[in-house]
């Protein structure tokens, strides 16, 4: 299996990414250890330089980890003729126990990304760097989950076996079956639906009060990750059966087919840079009372805000019309 | 937002500039890139054509074919063995199959002969596949000799010839009647080469199959989705060996791009210098080097991607063709099928403009940190 | 804006075998809308003092003060952009980017800014305008001479339109005639309000009577007037 060129690709990429946020985390450690803004010595003057490199080193590890989640879903998706039983790229996520690891872990590492960026290109907006300790301390945090994600994605195409008779979104996604998939799929669609529309609505309200009153941006990035984590439930739920035109078929990759029109790409792409922003606007609007950040602050985090808000709205926009346009009539069977 | 926009398009005006003010090393840099992107594309566009090809023929093909073994080889199917199976829930069809390989001395080459009841062939006709009319140099209304197992010699009248829409595979095929293909390899009445079944539902052909080898214990059953996921991973091993040989062509490239990226000329460092000196930030210098390194991928990707593009669709792969000659004399003219998808794109990516950039970044970083009053000194 | 200097110290190589301290202790205080000239023999730090008043290094020990800002404890990212709006710098070897034009060359300073093109296109067309440079706009820079090149780093130093002008031996590389000439403009700068600072060994720049005021150097500190 491994000598598949995407799978040699994927390896190489989250072990190159690896090794760039261990480099990272070294002169981070130095960092932390040596800074002093006040001093004019040479050690401070290279280490204020080294900053530039971790900068560089991230957004490109974190950008490369970005599309490695898109091309280790169309991975997955093109290996699903090569397993008994697998049908799309749940089948290969389930070859084994370590493909959903590695696909949560991808998406972590997006969202925790995106949040250190943020706070960095805050921190360097401040003439002292107040936040520069902090800001290494939580790329430390990181580490381990990169070093994880290599370890997990590689046992995960190492153990491979394609004479495993793997269960498809078929079985995986039936509400019969046992599991937190199935759980997910046989949620009341419409306790799913309000749990949908119940979380995006305390998203948007909390980011428009955040957008207007400057006041808890903590909490819209938290409530935005749970509103995030209902959409998946939603999609798996009930959205993508409307999709499908098909009462039974719960699959959140094979709306991703052009045979959907690419439903798919409509859906996750407003909602993860909407969730990504959002909590890269929760991680930098608490800085507000540091003096050098203040002005930072009060101009990028509300815009930000704004930018999530929008594209979460998008987000609801695109599932509700998805749900109103489909010829999958539940009214029913369901509401 | 504007200002940003704004920023980028000086910082690419000036990039453009002092790439073109530099040809002679740029555009070195950009023909190695170019032949990397170009290598690795043509493997993934040909192989995966193939792979998409041979998909698209056995869609076409029964699920399940039956042979019988004999002391572990291959052997002629007795047709009573189609009474024996009898009925099988989920069967839909069930007949025998009459085909073999007849190598033509004349032009040292193997054909493969069928029997294909829906053609009508009369006993002293035949349709060939469009290279064997090519070599042979026969057309429709010719007549082609073939030479039977017992010496004799028989002619048949070419009717049709193949369409060479997929050639790959049509190229070498003979179509016969079952009274000539008997008489060319004296196959007895009552025996077939082998039995195909065709299972409605994909479902149960795994059970079909095992009902099969109880009942026909000196059978073999080969399904079609067995064969189909051996195309798959043999197609995309066969790939990653390539990829494992171009490696050393790609590490290449990246000491080669490090190379080039950090052995900045006297004049580069000045002018790093000055720009450092009027007022650019260690971040503008960044950022410039960004959309340097954007600018070369982009134009090296576009290139290498269209010029395999244009080599395997357009020029039939002929740098492959030594390779693909290994296996047949009769080598197809074919033309692929243009396809292209997400992951193809996104892999090649992987291993080249990744490679590239990250090789480039401390080099880049180095360059960038230049003390801005250097050049006072 | 007036620039204040304590107790300025620099160091090179740091804690290494050859450790050296350029500047050991100055402290200065310079006049807005005046020419000051920093004099001494080469290695006597003025232009290590130079470019840390003009914000292209820091000094390791020491406060500098610029207006009420004290910059001497900033980092690289906000000097660079104190830097391109309060100094224009035209340097001993003019340090024109050869292979781009003129006007190119002139607008350099301005890219980081992203100030709409048009208005930076105008703004340093009427610059080459003054110092009588229109008809080479287009040219490239290796076509000018020692005179010319001057007046485009000249043009170069203002195009963000800065308060204080820095140059470092602007006359090393030109004649008598032309280093007369270039005090003429310098004066006329100051004239328009620009605090300028030049550092020099060169006796047509600090007797001019363009300099209201010589700093003498001498082995990283000042002699004392």
């Amino acid at each position: 299996m491994l000598l598949n060129p995407a799978i040699m690709a994927l390896l190489l990429v989250s072990a190159v990414v690896s090794l760039m946020l261990l480099l990272a985390a070294g002169f981070g450690l130095q960092v932390v250890r040596h800074w002093d803004i006040n001093s004019g010595s040479e050690r401070q003057l290279n280490l204020e330089r080294r900053t530039y490199l971790i900068s560089t080193l991230l957004t490109w590890a974190f950008a490369s980890e970005l599309v490695s989640l898109l091309l280790f879903i169309y991975n997955a998706e093109s290996m699903s003729g090569q397993f008994v039983g697998a049908m799309c790229a749940t089948g290969v996520l389930n070859v084994n126990e370590w493909g959903w690891p590695t696909l949560f872990l991808k998406m972590m590492i997006f969202f925790s990304g995106a949040a250190w960026l943020a706070l960095n290109y805050l921190d360097n907006q401040g003439y002292d760097y107040p936040l520069v300790k902090l800001k290494y301390v939580l790329l430390l945090l990181i580490v381990p989950m990169v070093l994880a994600e290599f370890y997990v994605q590689l046992r995960h195409f190492l153990e491979m076996d394609p004479d495993v008779i793997t269960s498809c979104c078929g079985a995986l996604f039936s509400a019969d079956a046992e599991g937190v998939a199935a759980e997910v799929s046989s949620l009341q669609p419409r306790s799913a639906m309000f749990a949908l529309y119940g979380t995006g609505v305390a998203a948007l309200g909390s980011g428009v009060w955040y957008g207007l009153r400057r006041s808890g941006g903590p909490l819209f990035a938290i409530l935005s990750g749970v509103s995030f984590v209902m959409a998946l439930v939603a999609i798996v739920s009930f959205v993508s059966l409307y999709i499908y035109e098909h009462p039974h078929h719960h699959c959140p990759f094979c709306i991703l087919k052009s045979g959907h029109d690419y439903a798919g790409y409509f859906l996750y792409m407003p909602l993860f840079f909407a969730t990504a922003l959002a909590f890269g606007a929760g991680m930098i609007a608490p800085w507000k009372r540091v003096p050098s950040l203040t002005e930072a602050v009060e101009r990028d985090a509300p815009r930000l805000t704004w930018v999530a808000i929008s594209l979460f709205g998008l987000f609801y926009l695109i599932a509700t019309w998805a749900v109103l346009s489909s010829n999958l009539v539940m009214s029913e069977v369901w509401w | 937002m504007i200002d940003f926009f704004r920023k980028q398009k000086y910082l690419i005006d000036f990039t453009l500039a002092s790439l073109l003010r530099r040809k002679g090393k740029n555009f070195g840099l950009l023909f190695v890139y170019t032949l990397i992107v170009f290598m690795l594309a043509s493997v993934m566009l040909f192989t995966h054509a193939l792979r998409h090809e041979a998909g698209i023929i056995l869609q076409q093909s029964p699920e399940i074919i039956l042979q019988r073994m004999v002391a572990g080889r291959h052997a002629l199917m007795p047709a009573d063995y189609l009474d024996r199976i009898g009925r099988l829930r989920g069967v839909v069809e069930k007949k025998g199959r009459l085909w073999g390989y007849f190598y033509d001395p004349a032009v040292k080459a193997n054909y493969t002969m069928m029997v294909d009841e829906t053609k009508g062939l009369s006993t002293t006709e035949t349709i060939i596949g469009a290279a064997i009319a090519r070599t042979r140099g026969v057309g429709i209304g010719d007549w082609i000799t073939f030479r039977s197992h017992d010496g004799e010699a028989y002619s048949f009248l070419v009717t049709d010839i193949l369409d060479t829409v997929s050639e790959l595979v049509s190229a070498d095929l003979v179509f016969l009647s079952e009274k000539a293909y008997r008489v060319t390899f004296g196959v007895p009445d009552g025996y077939f080469t082998d039995l195909v079944l065709s299972v409605r539902n994909s479902r149960e052909v795994q059970k079909i199959a095992e009902k099969l080898s109880l009942k026909l214990p000196d059978t073999r059953p080969i399904l079609r989705e067995e064969v189909l996921r051996t195309y798959d991973s043999i197609f995309s091993w066969r790939q990653g060996i390539v990829f494992v040989l171009l490696a050393g062509a790609v590490l290449a490239f990246v000491i080669f791009a490090w190379d080039k990226a950090s052995g900045l000329s006297a004049e580069e460092k000045r002018e790093i210098g000055i720009l450092k000196a009027v007022g650019w930030e260690t971040g503008d210098v960044l950022r410039m080097k960004f959309w340097e390194g954007a600018i070369v991928s982009l134009a090296a990707f576009i290139l290498g991607y269209l010029a395999a593009y244009a080599h395997v669709f357009y020029g039939s792969a002929s740098l492959f063709e030594p390779v693909l000659k290994g296996w047949a004399v009769l080598y197809p003219d074919f033309q692929l099928t243009p396809f292209i998808d997400g992951m193809q794109v996104a892999t090649l990516f992987f291993f080249t403009v990744f490679p590239y950039t990250v090789a480039t970044i401390i080099p880049i970083w180095q360059a960038s940190i230049t003390d801005p009053d250097a050049i006072m000194r | 804006m007036f620039i204040e200097l304590t107790d300025i110290k620099k160091a090179f190589n740091q804690g290494r075998p050859n450790e050296f301290w350029a500047i050991q202790g100055v402290s200065l205080k310079i006049e807005p809308n005046k020419v000051t000239c920093l004099k001494g023999a080469s290695g006597s730090g003025k232009t290590t003092l130079l470019s840390m008043i003009g914000c292209l290094s820091r000094p390791t020990s020491g406060r500098i003060q610029l207006g009420d800002r004290t910059i001497s404890g900033l980092p690289e990212r906000f000097l660079t952009d104190i830097r391109r709006h309060t100094f224009g710098f035209i340097f001993q070897k003019f340090n024109l980017i050869q292979g781009l034009t003129v006007l190119e060359n002139i607008m350099l300073p301005a890219y980081p800014l992203a100030p709409d093109h048009k208005v930076l296109v105008a703004s340093a067309r009427r610059l080459l305008d003054h110092f009588n440079l229109s008809s080479k706009a287009d040219n490239p820079v290796e076509w000018l001479s020692g005179g010319e090149a001057q007046r485009v780093a000249i043009c170069r130093a203002l195009i963000n339109d800065p308060k204080i002008l820095i140059a470092d031996e602007p006359t090393a590389n030109l004649d008598t005639k032309l280093s007369r000439e270039f005090m003429g403009l310098i004066d006329e700068l100051c004239k328009s309000g620009k605090t300028i600072l030049i550092t020099s060994h060169d006796p047509v720049v600090f007797d001019s009577p363009v300099v209201n005021r010589v700093v003498e150097m001498c082995d990283g500190l000042l002699v004392q007037e």
